[in-house]
């Protein structure tokens, strides 16, 4: 259970896939610009992880050494044509408004990543708690900068359609910037810069 | 004609494809410190790009549709890619060295680029023809060499440059992502 607990803090802080690794960027950039799409994408990546972990670690001791590459991607690209299915049949606007970041959600280096480093070597409760560390902490990432964009893109905060809350002088006269691509950029570079300066991330 | 243009540009400049689409952002902050290895790997990515479109678009109109199995197509272009990635290296290794030894490194990492495989899937969404795809590929590929040189020239530069403590790497470098992403921005109203 200690070993479980382990596996699971490790993908939050430590080896946070977005802050400390710098992997998986380009959902986190392209999805990032509402709470919704990074709440859409980070129950997308969390499922493909769990599912290709489990199956992987399963399976490793029976795949070729030579062919396991070829064999993890094609396990990932069903998990992900399963979540892509999924999404199109029971929230059509989300699937719509994610776009082509669903399915390149099969090209995601931290999933192939995870699969290469840890599940093809590792049993399969180890393999869990890893998958859901690590896509716990790219949600969090994800929705810290989503966070921060929504607000200051729009001077409020929209959870499924409903309104949470707007601030007073931001929703009349929004940072259009921090929705539009540059922004992404700018949140991310800042949040690295801060999280360096207060000894979050060690230098290399 | 026209047409063709418009998607070139749309795909060049306007959609480009790191500034706005963040497709392919690993050797946008990886490899492009040097100016050299920069072009040698957007050469490897826009000839994958563009063969990738090939044959998805073949494979797609071909197989895929008159099967009814459109839904397999993340599955399929994955592994198209992956093969045609292979065939690339294995050709230019036994046909030109020289070539090989500029971007034959480069080709196996492209497998997992999402640029390739982003562009195919735009070119399904889109139901580009043939010809549309390629000049849709060619376009973003175009796009890719062009701000994988500029952001080179630039952080051979950053790296000199006295930025502050935290900020040197990887912060600066996405900070100055953001000027050319605002610069490029200003595209918006030609297409």
């Amino acid at each position: 259970m200690a070993g479980f607990v382990r596996e699971f803090t490790k993908g939050i802080v430590i080896s946070n896939p977005i802050f400390i690794l710098a992997l998986g960027l380009c959902p986190a950039l392209a999805v990032s610009n509402t709470i919704d799409n990074a709440l859409g994408m980070s129950v997308g990546v969390i499922f493909v992880l769990l599912g290709a972990n489990i199956i992987i670690s399963l399976i490793r001791k029976s795949v070729p050494n030579i062919v396991r590459i070829p064999t993890f991607v094609v396990i990932i690209a069903s998990f992900v044509t399963i979540v892509s299915l999924v999404f199109q049949a029971y929230v059509p606007a989300l699937h719509e408004s994610l776009g082509i970041y669903l399915p390149l959600i099969a090209v995601n280096c931290i999933i192939l990543g995870r699969a290469e480093a840890f599940a093809s070597k590792n049993p399969v409760t180890a393999s869990i708690a890893d998958a859901l560390g690590i896509s716990v902490g790219f949600a969090l990432a994800l929705l810290l900068i989503a966070f921060l964009r929504e607000i200051l893109g729009t001077g409020g905060l929209e959870v499924a359609g409903t309104s949470l809350f707007t601030l007073p002088v931001l929703s009349e006269h929004p940072l259009a910037l921090f929705v539009l691509s540059p922004g992404a950029f700018l949140v991310i570079g800042l949040l690295l810069a801060l999280f360096r300066r207060i000894g979050a991330i060690k230098h290399e | 004609m026209s047409e063709l243009f418009t998607i070139f540009i749309s795909m060049a400049l306007v959609n480009n494809f790191i500034l706005v689409k963040f497709l392919g952002l690993c050797p946008f902050f990886g490899v492009s410190k040097k100016l050299g290895s920069a072009l040698s790997m957007s050469a490897a990515v826009t000839f994958v790009m563009v063969a990738a479109s090939a044959a998805t678009w073949l494979i797609n109109n071909y197989i895929l549709i008159p099967f009814g199995v459109e839904y397999m197509n993340i599955v399929m272009y994955i592994l198209i890619i992956a093969s045609l990635v292979q065939i690339i290296e294995l050709f230019i290794r036994r046909t030109n060295f020289a070539l090989y030894n500029v971007f034959g490194i480069y080709l196996a990492l492209i497998t997992t680029n999402c640029a390739v495989l982003g562009i195919t899937l735009i070119n399904t969404n889109e139901a580009f023809s043939f010809i549309e795809s390629m000049v849709a590929a060619l376009g973003a590929g175009v796009g890719f060499t062009l701000v994988l040189a500029i952001m080179s020239g630039i952080r051979e530069r950053l790296e000199l440059a006295d930025s502050p403590k935290a900020m040197k790497g990887l912060p600066i470098a996405f900070i100055t992502a953001t000027m050319l992403g605002l610069a490029f921005s200003g595209f918006g109203g030609i297409v």
